[in-house]
Protein backbone atom coordinates (compact mmCIF):
# COMPACT_ATOMS: atom_id res chain seq x y z
CA UNK A 1 0.00 0.00 0.00
CA UNK A 2 1.41 3.46 -1.38
CA UNK A 3 1.65 6.13 1.39
CA UNK A 4 -0.52 8.52 -0.07
CA UNK A 5 0.10 12.83 0.96
CA UNK A 6 -2.24 14.09 -1.79
CA UNK A 7 -5.40 13.02 -1.92
CA UNK A 8 -8.25 12.90 -4.11
CA UNK A 9 -10.92 15.80 -3.17
CA UNK A 10 -14.26 14.24 -1.77
CA UNK A 11 -16.06 16.06 -4.88
CA UNK A 12 -14.51 13.64 -6.99
CA UNK A 13 -15.04 10.60 -4.55
CA UNK A 14 -18.58 11.15 -4.02
CA UNK A 15 -19.03 11.68 -8.03
CA UNK A 16 -17.69 8.42 -8.60
CA UNK A 17 -19.80 6.62 -5.65
CA UNK A 18 -22.97 7.97 -7.23
CA UNK A 19 -21.21 7.21 -10.84
CA UNK A 20 -21.88 10.74 -12.08
CA UNK A 21 -18.22 10.70 -13.46
CA UNK A 22 -16.81 11.08 -17.25
CA UNK A 23 -15.13 7.37 -18.13
CA UNK A 24 -12.28 8.91 -18.05
CA UNK A 25 -12.46 9.87 -14.25
CA UNK A 26 -13.48 6.37 -13.35
CA UNK A 27 -10.55 4.95 -14.52
CA UNK A 28 -8.41 7.13 -12.29
CA UNK A 29 -10.31 7.07 -9.50
CA UNK A 30 -10.48 3.46 -9.29
CA UNK A 31 -6.45 3.43 -9.63
CA UNK A 32 -6.04 5.90 -6.95
CA UNK A 33 -8.34 4.30 -4.33
CA UNK A 34 -6.28 1.02 -5.25
CA UNK A 35 -3.25 2.61 -3.87
CA UNK A 36 -4.81 4.49 -1.20
CA UNK A 37 -6.57 3.10 2.00
CA UNK A 38 -7.44 6.50 2.78
CA UNK A 39 -9.70 7.11 -0.58
CA UNK A 40 -10.77 3.51 -0.43
CA UNK A 41 -12.72 4.03 3.33
CA UNK A 42 -13.75 8.24 2.14
CA UNK A 43 -15.09 5.98 -1.08
CA UNK A 44 -17.16 3.45 1.23
CA UNK A 45 -18.34 6.48 3.25
CA UNK A 46 -20.00 8.07 -0.22
CA UNK A 47 -20.97 4.22 -1.05
CA UNK A 48 -23.28 4.40 2.30
CA UNK A 49 -25.18 7.85 1.41
CA UNK A 50 -26.02 5.48 -1.69
CA UNK A 51 -27.15 2.96 0.44
CA UNK A 52 -29.12 5.42 2.49
CA UNK A 53 -31.00 7.10 -0.58
CA UNK A 54 -31.64 3.51 -1.99
CA UNK A 55 -33.53 3.11 1.38
CA UNK A 56 -35.51 5.63 1.00
CA UNK A 57 -36.25 5.69 -2.52
CA UNK A 58 -39.78 4.38 -2.26
CA UNK A 59 -40.77 1.43 -4.52
CA UNK A 60 -41.78 1.59 -8.22
CA UNK A 61 -44.45 -1.55 -9.13
CA UNK A 62 -42.87 -4.86 -10.50
CA UNK A 63 -43.50 -6.66 -13.77
CA UNK A 64 -46.30 -9.46 -12.74
CA UNK A 65 -44.11 -12.16 -13.55
CA UNK A 66 -41.39 -10.28 -11.56
CA UNK A 67 -40.31 -12.95 -8.71
CA UNK A 68 -40.72 -15.86 -11.33
CA UNK A 69 -38.65 -14.78 -13.79
CA UNK A 70 -35.82 -13.80 -11.45
CA UNK A 71 -35.94 -16.97 -9.58
CA UNK A 72 -36.01 -18.91 -13.27
CA UNK A 73 -32.79 -16.56 -13.50
CA UNK A 74 -30.86 -18.40 -10.68
CA UNK A 75 -32.20 -21.61 -10.33
CA UNK A 76 -29.88 -24.01 -11.04
CA UNK A 77 -26.87 -21.31 -10.28
CA UNK A 78 -24.95 -21.44 -7.35
CA UNK A 79 -23.60 -18.53 -5.71
CA UNK A 80 -20.23 -18.29 -6.59
CA UNK A 81 -17.07 -19.97 -4.62
CA UNK A 82 -15.82 -16.94 -2.43
CA UNK A 83 -12.30 -16.29 -4.31
CA UNK A 84 -9.52 -14.42 -3.71
CA UNK A 85 -9.89 -10.70 -5.45
CA UNK A 86 -7.15 -10.35 -8.22
CA UNK A 87 -4.23 -8.80 -6.68
CA UNK A 88 -1.51 -6.57 -9.36
CA UNK A 89 1.74 -7.57 -8.82
CA UNK A 90 2.89 -5.13 -11.34
CA UNK A 91 3.32 -0.99 -11.52
CA UNK A 92 -0.30 -0.98 -12.30
CA UNK A 93 -3.38 -1.66 -10.00
CA UNK A 94 -5.78 -3.96 -11.53
CA UNK A 95 -8.53 -1.78 -13.51
CA UNK A 96 -5.46 -0.07 -15.39
CA UNK A 97 -4.43 -3.42 -16.20
CA UNK A 98 -7.33 -4.47 -17.71
CA UNK A 99 -8.03 -1.49 -19.67
CA UNK A 100 -4.10 -1.61 -20.95
CA UNK A 101 -4.05 -5.09 -21.50
CA UNK A 102 -1.20 -5.86 -19.03
CA UNK A 103 1.22 -3.91 -16.94
CA UNK A 104 3.90 -1.02 -17.82
CA UNK A 105 5.78 -3.37 -20.30
CA UNK A 106 2.40 -4.00 -22.28
CA UNK A 107 2.02 0.45 -22.91
CA UNK A 108 1.48 1.13 -26.72
CA UNK A 109 3.89 3.88 -26.71
CA UNK A 110 3.68 7.15 -29.00
CA UNK A 111 6.91 9.42 -28.73
CA UNK A 112 5.84 13.22 -28.21
CA UNK A 113 8.71 14.80 -28.47
CA UNK A 114 11.72 15.98 -25.85
CA UNK A 115 11.68 12.07 -25.10
CA UNK A 116 8.20 12.29 -23.42
CA UNK A 117 5.74 9.43 -24.35
CA UNK A 118 2.13 9.38 -24.51
CA UNK A 119 -0.29 6.55 -25.02
CA UNK A 120 -3.83 7.49 -25.26
CA UNK A 121 -6.42 4.91 -23.61
CA UNK A 122 -9.58 6.33 -24.05
CA UNK A 123 -10.76 9.40 -25.94
CA UNK A 124 -13.94 11.15 -26.48
CA UNK A 125 -16.70 13.55 -26.24
CA UNK A 126 -16.83 12.90 -22.35
CA UNK A 127 -12.94 13.62 -22.24
CA UNK A 128 -10.13 11.20 -22.13
CA UNK A 129 -7.52 9.53 -20.21
CA UNK A 130 -3.70 8.66 -21.11
CA UNK A 131 -0.61 7.49 -19.73
CA UNK A 132 2.38 10.43 -20.09
CA UNK A 133 6.01 8.80 -19.41
CA UNK A 134 8.55 12.05 -18.68
CA UNK A 135 12.72 10.91 -18.74
CA UNK A 136 13.92 11.25 -15.34
CA UNK A 137 14.98 14.85 -14.48
CA UNK A 138 12.65 16.64 -17.22
CA UNK A 139 10.68 19.39 -16.87
CA UNK A 140 7.23 19.22 -19.24
CA UNK A 141 6.61 22.55 -21.43
CA UNK A 142 4.14 24.63 -19.59
CA UNK A 143 0.97 23.62 -20.53
CA UNK A 144 -2.69 24.62 -20.31
CA UNK A 145 -6.02 22.35 -20.66
CA UNK A 146 -9.53 22.68 -21.28
CA UNK A 147 -11.58 21.47 -18.20
CA UNK A 148 -10.39 19.72 -15.21
CA UNK A 149 -7.59 17.73 -15.39
CA UNK A 150 -6.87 14.58 -13.02
CA UNK A 151 -2.99 13.52 -12.64
CA UNK A 152 -2.49 9.83 -10.88
CA UNK A 153 1.58 9.14 -10.54
CA UNK A 154 2.17 5.87 -10.76
CA UNK A 155 6.17 5.38 -11.02
CA UNK A 156 8.45 7.97 -9.80
CA UNK A 157 7.94 11.51 -9.22
CA UNK A 158 7.43 14.77 -10.03
CA UNK A 159 7.24 18.45 -8.61
CA UNK A 160 5.76 21.54 -9.43
CA UNK A 161 4.74 24.78 -7.63
CA UNK A 162 2.67 22.88 -5.25
CA UNK A 163 4.75 20.24 -4.29
CA UNK A 164 5.92 16.88 -4.90
CA UNK A 165 3.86 14.33 -6.42
CA UNK A 166 4.97 10.09 -5.88
CA UNK A 167 3.38 7.16 -6.32
CA UNK A 168 -0.65 7.13 -5.33
CA UNK A 169 -0.45 11.12 -5.38
CA UNK A 170 -3.29 13.22 -7.36
CA UNK A 171 -3.06 16.27 -7.92
CA UNK A 172 -6.24 18.04 -9.40
CA UNK A 173 -6.09 21.43 -12.34
CA UNK A 174 -8.57 23.59 -13.26
CA UNK A 175 -8.15 25.52 -16.62
CA UNK A 176 -6.48 28.36 -14.79
CA UNK A 177 -3.36 26.32 -13.61
CA UNK A 178 -0.62 26.02 -15.84
CA UNK A 179 1.85 24.22 -14.05
CA UNK A 180 5.52 23.03 -15.12
CA UNK A 181 6.11 19.23 -14.08
CA UNK A 182 9.60 18.53 -13.38
CA UNK A 183 10.23 14.58 -13.18
CA UNK A 184 12.57 13.72 -10.37
CA UNK A 185 16.33 13.07 -11.41
CA UNK A 186 17.05 9.23 -11.36
CA UNK A 187 14.38 7.63 -12.35
CA UNK A 188 11.50 8.23 -15.42
CA UNK A 189 7.69 9.49 -14.09
CA UNK A 190 4.75 7.66 -15.16
CA UNK A 191 1.47 9.39 -14.61
CA UNK A 192 -2.07 8.33 -15.84
CA UNK A 193 -3.78 11.66 -16.83
CA UNK A 194 -7.28 12.37 -17.42
CA UNK A 195 -9.51 15.81 -18.53
CA UNK A 196 -13.48 15.87 -18.92
CA UNK A 197 -12.67 18.00 -22.36
CA UNK A 198 -11.86 16.40 -25.42
CA UNK A 199 -8.45 15.72 -26.80
CA UNK A 200 -7.31 18.76 -29.30
CA UNK A 201 -6.66 16.23 -31.42
CA UNK A 202 -8.60 13.19 -32.57
CA UNK A 203 -6.34 10.55 -33.21
CA UNK A 204 -6.72 10.78 -37.64
CA UNK A 205 -3.97 13.73 -37.74
CA UNK A 206 -0.43 12.46 -38.37
CA UNK A 207 1.39 11.59 -35.24
CA UNK A 208 3.87 14.27 -36.38
CA UNK A 209 0.99 16.95 -35.68
CA UNK A 210 0.30 15.56 -32.30
CA UNK A 211 2.44 17.26 -29.96
CA UNK A 212 1.90 18.28 -26.19
CA UNK A 213 -1.32 20.28 -27.69
CA UNK A 214 -3.60 18.80 -25.25
CA UNK A 215 -1.51 17.31 -22.76
CA UNK B 1 -22.17 -15.22 11.77
CA UNK B 2 -24.18 -15.27 14.79
CA UNK B 3 -27.63 -16.01 13.36
CA UNK B 4 -30.11 -13.40 15.78
CA UNK B 5 -33.52 -14.26 16.11
CA UNK B 6 -36.18 -12.42 13.80
CA UNK B 7 -37.81 -10.79 16.73
CA UNK B 8 -34.27 -9.46 17.73
CA UNK B 9 -33.52 -7.90 14.61
CA UNK B 10 -37.08 -5.93 14.63
CA UNK B 11 -36.37 -2.78 15.54
CA UNK B 12 -39.71 -1.23 15.22
CA UNK B 13 -42.78 -2.71 15.34
CA UNK B 14 -45.73 0.14 14.74
CA UNK B 15 -49.40 -0.92 14.89
CA UNK B 16 -50.83 2.08 12.85
CA UNK B 17 -54.73 2.54 11.90
CA UNK B 18 -55.94 2.29 8.35
CA UNK B 19 -53.81 2.72 5.57
CA UNK B 20 -51.05 3.36 6.87
CA UNK B 21 -48.71 3.19 3.90
CA UNK B 22 -48.79 4.93 0.88
CA UNK B 23 -49.87 3.29 -2.10
CA UNK B 24 -51.32 0.56 0.78
CA UNK B 25 -54.91 1.10 -0.65
CA UNK B 26 -55.50 -2.02 -2.26
CA UNK B 27 -54.50 -3.92 0.45
CA UNK B 28 -57.71 -6.09 1.59
CA UNK B 29 -56.86 -5.40 5.19
CA UNK B 30 -57.83 -1.83 5.18
CA UNK B 31 -59.20 -0.67 7.99
CA UNK B 32 -58.01 -3.03 10.01
CA UNK B 33 -55.10 -2.41 11.85
CA UNK B 34 -51.79 -3.51 10.00
CA UNK B 35 -48.58 -4.11 11.49
CA UNK B 36 -45.71 -2.80 10.15
CA UNK B 37 -42.25 -4.26 10.60
CA UNK B 38 -39.35 -2.79 9.51
CA UNK B 39 -36.16 -4.66 9.86
CA UNK B 40 -33.00 -3.82 10.45
CA UNK B 41 -29.67 -4.29 8.66
CA UNK B 42 -28.83 -7.32 10.92
CA UNK B 43 -31.97 -9.52 9.23
CA UNK B 44 -30.60 -8.44 5.80
CA UNK B 45 -27.44 -9.60 6.25
CA UNK B 46 -28.62 -12.82 7.80
CA UNK B 47 -30.63 -13.63 4.58
CA UNK B 48 -27.53 -13.10 2.52
CA UNK B 49 -25.49 -15.54 4.55
CA UNK B 50 -28.43 -18.10 4.36
CA UNK B 51 -28.20 -17.57 0.37
CA UNK B 52 -24.47 -18.07 0.66
CA UNK B 53 -24.47 -21.17 2.85
CA UNK B 54 -27.23 -22.86 2.50
CA UNK B 55 -28.65 -21.35 -1.27
CA UNK B 56 -31.99 -20.25 0.89
CA UNK B 57 -34.39 -19.59 -1.98
CA UNK B 58 -37.02 -18.64 0.74
CA UNK B 59 -33.91 -16.06 1.75
CA UNK B 60 -34.02 -14.87 -1.79
CA UNK B 61 -37.48 -14.72 -2.00
CA UNK B 62 -37.65 -12.11 1.12
CA UNK B 63 -34.72 -10.25 0.11
CA UNK B 64 -36.59 -9.47 -3.40
CA UNK B 65 -39.97 -8.62 -2.06
CA UNK B 66 -38.10 -5.79 -0.18
CA UNK B 67 -35.30 -4.57 -2.01
CA UNK B 68 -36.58 -5.23 -5.91
CA UNK B 69 -39.67 -2.37 -5.89
CA UNK B 70 -36.71 -0.32 -4.43
CA UNK B 71 -34.00 -0.84 -6.71
CA UNK B 72 -36.38 -0.43 -10.08
CA UNK B 73 -37.80 3.10 -8.38
CA UNK B 74 -33.51 4.02 -8.03
CA UNK B 75 -33.19 2.90 -11.64
CA UNK B 76 -36.35 5.07 -12.95
CA UNK B 77 -35.63 7.91 -10.86
CA UNK B 78 -32.39 7.35 -12.89
CA UNK B 79 -33.43 7.14 -16.26
CA UNK B 80 -34.44 4.02 -16.60
CA UNK B 81 -37.93 3.31 -18.37
CA UNK B 82 -40.40 1.09 -16.94
CA UNK B 83 -38.97 -2.27 -18.84
CA UNK B 84 -35.30 -1.63 -18.90
CA UNK B 85 -35.79 -0.79 -14.75
CA UNK B 86 -37.53 -4.26 -14.51
CA UNK B 87 -34.90 -5.79 -16.40
CA UNK B 88 -32.21 -4.19 -14.97
CA UNK B 89 -33.42 -4.49 -11.61
CA UNK B 90 -33.87 -8.97 -12.37
CA UNK B 91 -30.42 -8.45 -13.55
CA UNK B 92 -29.07 -6.95 -10.19
CA UNK B 93 -31.20 -9.36 -8.24
CA UNK B 94 -29.69 -12.55 -9.67
CA UNK B 95 -26.39 -10.64 -8.74
CA UNK B 96 -27.12 -10.75 -5.26
CA UNK B 97 -28.20 -14.16 -5.26
CA UNK B 98 -24.40 -15.34 -7.40
CA UNK B 99 -22.18 -12.88 -5.50
CA UNK B 100 -23.77 -13.54 -2.11
CA UNK B 101 -20.69 -14.90 -0.99
CA UNK B 102 -18.55 -11.51 -2.13
CA UNK B 103 -20.32 -9.33 0.64
CA UNK B 104 -18.52 -8.37 3.49
CA UNK B 105 -20.66 -6.70 5.93
CA UNK B 106 -18.06 -5.61 7.97
CA UNK B 107 -17.83 -2.74 5.21
CA UNK B 108 -21.13 -2.00 3.65
CA UNK B 109 -24.53 -2.20 5.03
CA UNK B 110 -26.84 -4.83 2.58
CA UNK B 111 -28.55 -1.45 0.84
CA UNK B 112 -25.33 -0.36 0.10
CA UNK B 113 -24.19 -3.37 -1.15
CA UNK B 114 -27.08 -3.75 -3.14
CA UNK B 115 -26.85 0.36 -4.36
CA UNK B 116 -23.50 -0.39 -5.14
CA UNK B 117 -24.84 -3.42 -7.51
CA UNK B 118 -27.38 -1.23 -8.70
CA UNK B 119 -25.36 1.46 -9.87
CA UNK B 120 -22.78 -0.08 -11.65
CA UNK B 121 -25.67 -2.54 -13.85
CA UNK B 122 -26.99 1.35 -14.33
CA UNK B 123 -23.58 2.38 -15.40
CA UNK B 124 -23.60 -0.94 -17.80
CA UNK B 125 -26.74 -0.50 -20.22
CA UNK B 126 -27.50 3.42 -19.60
CA UNK B 127 -24.06 4.63 -20.25
CA UNK B 128 -22.70 1.57 -22.29
CA UNK B 129 -19.39 0.49 -20.36
CA UNK B 130 -18.28 -1.57 -17.98
CA UNK B 131 -17.04 1.17 -14.84
CA UNK B 132 -13.82 0.39 -13.75
CA UNK B 133 -13.76 -1.10 -10.62
CA UNK B 134 -10.84 -0.51 -7.72
CA UNK B 135 -8.80 -3.78 -6.72
CA UNK B 136 -10.25 -5.02 -3.72
CA UNK B 137 -7.71 -6.04 -0.90
CA UNK B 138 -6.03 -9.34 -0.28
CA UNK B 139 -8.17 -11.87 1.88
CA UNK B 140 -8.39 -15.40 2.16
CA UNK B 141 -10.88 -18.18 1.74
CA UNK B 142 -11.12 -18.21 5.26
CA UNK B 143 -11.42 -14.73 6.07
CA UNK B 144 -14.47 -13.97 8.26
CA UNK B 145 -15.54 -10.45 9.49
CA UNK B 146 -15.09 -9.37 13.06
CA UNK B 147 -18.50 -9.50 14.62
CA UNK B 148 -17.66 -5.73 16.83
CA UNK B 149 -16.97 -4.55 13.09
CA UNK B 150 -19.96 -6.00 11.77
CA UNK B 151 -21.66 -4.29 14.52
CA UNK B 152 -20.62 -0.83 14.84
CA UNK B 153 -20.67 -0.58 10.48
CA UNK B 154 -24.57 -1.56 10.89
CA UNK B 155 -25.10 1.44 14.12
CA UNK B 156 -23.45 3.46 11.60
CA UNK B 157 -25.25 2.74 8.86
CA UNK B 158 -28.48 3.40 10.51
CA UNK B 159 -27.01 6.74 11.56
CA UNK B 160 -26.31 7.68 8.39
CA UNK B 161 -29.73 6.93 7.51
CA UNK B 162 -31.08 9.20 10.46
CA UNK B 163 -28.95 11.80 9.46
CA UNK B 164 -30.34 11.88 5.74
CA UNK B 165 -33.51 11.91 7.42
CA UNK B 166 -33.44 15.31 8.80
CA UNK B 167 -31.73 16.89 6.73
CA UNK B 168 -33.78 20.36 5.48
CA UNK B 169 -35.63 19.36 2.24
CA UNK B 170 -33.45 21.15 -0.23
CA UNK B 171 -30.74 19.56 0.52
CA UNK B 172 -31.53 16.16 0.97
CA UNK B 173 -32.99 16.59 -2.31
CA UNK B 174 -29.33 17.51 -3.88
CA UNK B 175 -27.97 14.39 -2.53
CA UNK B 176 -30.80 12.29 -3.87
CA UNK B 177 -30.40 13.67 -7.67
CA UNK B 178 -26.63 13.29 -7.11
CA UNK B 179 -26.86 9.67 -6.48
CA UNK B 180 -29.72 9.70 -9.14
CA UNK B 181 -27.06 10.58 -11.76
CA UNK B 182 -29.29 13.95 -12.26
CA UNK B 183 -26.57 16.39 -11.46
CA UNK B 184 -22.81 16.53 -13.58
CA UNK B 185 -19.75 15.95 -11.82
CA UNK B 186 -18.57 19.32 -11.36
CA UNK B 187 -22.53 20.56 -10.04
CA UNK B 188 -21.85 17.43 -7.18
CA UNK B 189 -20.82 19.04 -4.02
CA UNK B 190 -19.08 16.87 -0.86
CA UNK B 191 -20.72 19.09 1.58
CA UNK B 192 -23.39 16.94 2.19
CA UNK B 193 -23.61 17.80 5.86
CA UNK B 194 -23.74 14.14 7.16
CA UNK B 195 -21.57 12.75 9.82
CA UNK B 196 -19.70 10.69 7.28
CA UNK B 197 -16.41 11.15 9.80
CA UNK B 198 -17.09 8.08 12.08
CA UNK B 199 -18.47 5.86 9.36
CA UNK B 200 -15.04 6.77 7.75
CA UNK B 201 -12.93 5.58 10.50
CA UNK B 202 -15.17 2.62 10.97
CA UNK B 203 -14.36 1.34 7.86
CA UNK B 204 -10.45 2.11 8.26
CA UNK B 205 -10.66 -0.11 11.08
CA UNK B 206 -12.15 -2.95 9.76
CA UNK B 207 -9.87 -2.39 6.65
CA UNK B 208 -6.97 -2.19 8.82
CA UNK B 209 -7.76 -5.91 10.46
CA UNK B 210 -8.30 -7.36 7.13
CA UNK B 211 -5.02 -6.36 6.10
CA UNK B 212 -3.68 -7.68 9.48
CA UNK B 213 -5.16 -10.96 9.16
CA UNK B 214 -3.60 -11.70 6.11
CA UNK B 215 0.10 -10.90 7.34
Amino acid sequence: MTDVNHHISDDLLMGYAAGALPQAFDLVVATHVSLSEDARARLTGFEAIGGAVLDRVGEAELAEDSLEATLARISGVEPEERSAPEQSEGIFPTPLQRVVGGDLDAVNWRSVGMGVKQAVLHSGKDGSARLLMIPAGQAMPVHGHRGLEMTLVLKGAYSDDDGRYARGDIEIADEEMHHTPIADAGEDCVCLIATDAPLKFDGLLPRIAQPFVGI
Amino acid sequence: MLLANDQAEMTKVAVVGPDPVPGAAKSKRRGKPVTIVEYTDAHWVARIEAIARDQDQAAFVDLFRHFAPKVKAFLIKSGADASLAEECMQDVMATLWRKAHMYDPARASVSTWIFTVARNRKIDLLRKYARPEPEDLPWGPEAEPDQADVIALQQESSKLAEALKELPEKQRVLIERAYFGDLTHSEIAAETGLPLGTIKSRIRLALDRLRHNMT
